[in-house]
């Protein structure tokens, strides 16, 4: 495939809580909570910040990283299960403000947690057929869990763009593919807060049957065992699941280091491999093979068979923060701000 | 502020855009279409430029605001500033992600894109610029980690082949 990655950014809001924060004001052992999810702090986002601000930070670096014009961007892609509005684009907000209005072409996309994947092989599809120069696949939510619900010890904020180009590429895409059904683990209706999801349905039939699936159909059509990647990154709806289903596929403990960031952020839907796959950009040299495997329930799991290039010893990553930073650092804040910043508490009508 | 006027004024809050005398160099924010620097401002008139800031500047004078503007209560006690940027032009903004006591004359800020206000629980949502602390010493602020090592008990074969 002639088209790749050219740049990257994640963002990730400041705020953290802790699952033993939550667990207190819910009566529950919210340490153990958070050790059985491997998730030690989830991320929150301030009241002003959204899907939309979230994805034009991201963006934003990326831009500057790659020495990219906007205006050379032919289409913006944000993929999120939060836009902050039901009826008008989140692309077209964040398109605007990275100044690459107004000759694109602009869209949001929706498919649980794997709605950026989804608009990373858009992006390859428009690139590699010459349509356009650069796309812009984002991924990017800010999602929430009932109250009490065990969701709400993991659901976070983050985001994550990627500029796919042909020119000056850092990470070579060999393939993709996927792998979807029709499958009811999770969802959320219109004009409905909170999700809902059917319990120990989103184990076996749906994670792990998707993510498996479409990750050993790409090493067989690859010709690959799980030796010839350096590093792998699933989605990681907690830190549990990604490990499990990595050991199942036979893949170590340093293979899957790098590309694991839910136990110190928390689960950022659609941006998690995204992140998970920022983080491994944000270390890996020349010609290093990396599997990336996404999912979103409803259900599909998008596979990328990626390559760093010579180009990414080169690639100047100093605008913007690493994604460790947004893993080391945070301030914490107890329920009760976090019910405040997160519209949990009723305010009146005004 | 009505949906028309704050839709106007988009380019500059959210990208910044001001405008730059060609003939002495002065930026100026919000954009002017006539340079009052220079000595001859009719001369001025065909003589300005585009000119999109880079968002870097430093808190040059700040308050601590406790009685919330309509759309800020979940933000009290929140900074506003006045942000000299590194072009010149003198912005007036929000200084988020940092507590008050935080906040002092001279602290490097960048832009950041937040929203500014919401026209109730049903309509648009404005979006503009705000200020960050550019280096947050209250983060501990560790640098890009250690180099990967290649995993030793799986040795990836592309590798071992170079
Ligand atoms: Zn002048």
């Amino acid at each position: 495939m002639k088209a790749g990655i050219v740049s990257y950014g994640a963002y990730v809001p400041r705020y953290r809580i802790t699952p033993a924060e939550i667990g207190r004001v819910w009566g529950s052992d919210g340490e153990s909570m958070g050790e059985g999810l491997n998730v030690r702090r989830k991320s929150v986002p301030a009241p002003d910040e959204d899907t939309i601000t979230i994805s034009t930070e991201a963006l934003r670096i990326a831009l500057v990283r790659g020495a990219i014009d906007p205006q050379q961007v032919g289409a913006v892609y944000v993929g999120s299960e939060s836009h902050p509005y039901a009826v008008k684009p989140t692309a077209t907000v964040v398109a605007q403000a990275v100044g690459a209005t107004p000759f694109l072409t602009a869209a949001d996309f929706e498919f649980a947690c794997k709605a950026g994947t989804a608009a990373i092989q858009t992006c390859l599809g428009l690139v590699g057929a010459e349509m356009i120069r650069y796309g812009v696949a984002i991924g990017t939510d800010t999602s929430q869990g009932a109250p009490g619900d065990a969701l709400e010890y993991s659901a976070s904020a983050g985001g994550a763009a990627f500029v796919i180009g042909q020119e000056r590429v850092i990470c070579q895409v060999r393939r993709t593919l996927s792998y979807t059904t029709d499958t009811p683990d999770f969802w959320r209706r219109e004009g409905q807060k909170y999700p809902s999801h059917s319990g120990r349905f989103t184990g076996e039939p749906a994670y792990f049957r998707h993510v498996t699936e479409c990750a050993r159909r790409m090493m067989e059509t690859e010709g690959t065992t799980p030796a010839d990647y350096a590093h792998v990154v699933f989605h990681q709806p907690n830190g549990k699941f990604p490990q499990r289903v990595g050991k199942q596929l036979g893949f170590s403990d340093a293979q899957m280091r790098y590309g694991l960031v839910t136990p110190d952020i928390g689960n950022t839907y659609s941006a998690a491999a995204l992140i998970g796959l920022a983080n491994v950009l944000d270390r890996a040299a020349p010609h290093e093979r990396i599997l990336v495997v996404g999912y979103g329930s409803g259900a599909g799991s998008d596979a990328f068979d990626l390559e760093t290039t010579d180009e990414i010893a080169s690639f100047d990553r100093s605008h913007g923060r690493p994604v460790q930073w947004y893993l080391d650092s945070g301030t914490e804040i107890p329920y009760a701000v976090y019910a405040k910043f997160r519209g949990k508490i009723h305010m009146g009508e005004h | 502020m009505s949906i028309a006027r704050f839709w106007r004024e988009t380019p500059r809050r959210y990208n910044l855009g001001g405008s730059k005398c060609t003939t002495c160099g002065t930026t100026y924010f919000p954009p002017r279409a006539v340079c009052p620097v220079c000595p001859v401002h009719r001369q001025s008139i065909e003589k300005m430029i585009p000119f999109q800031l880079s968002g870097e500047g430093e808190v040059l004078s700040f308050t601590i605001v406790h009685e919330a503007a309509e759309g800020f209560e979940l933000q009290v006690p929140y900074v506003l500033a006045l942000v000299k940027t590194v072009e010149g032009p003198v912005l007036t903004g929000q200084i988020v992600d940092a507590a008050p006591e935080a906040v002092a004359i001279g602290l490097k800020v960048r832009a950041t894109f937040r929203k500014l206000r919401e026209e109730g629980k049903a309509g648009v949502i404005h979006y503009g610029y705000k200020f960050t602390p550019a280096d947050d010493p209250s983060f501990a602020t560790s640098a890009r980690g250690p180099p990967v090592p290649a995993p030793a008990e799986n040795p990836p074969r592309d590798r071992a082949r170079a």
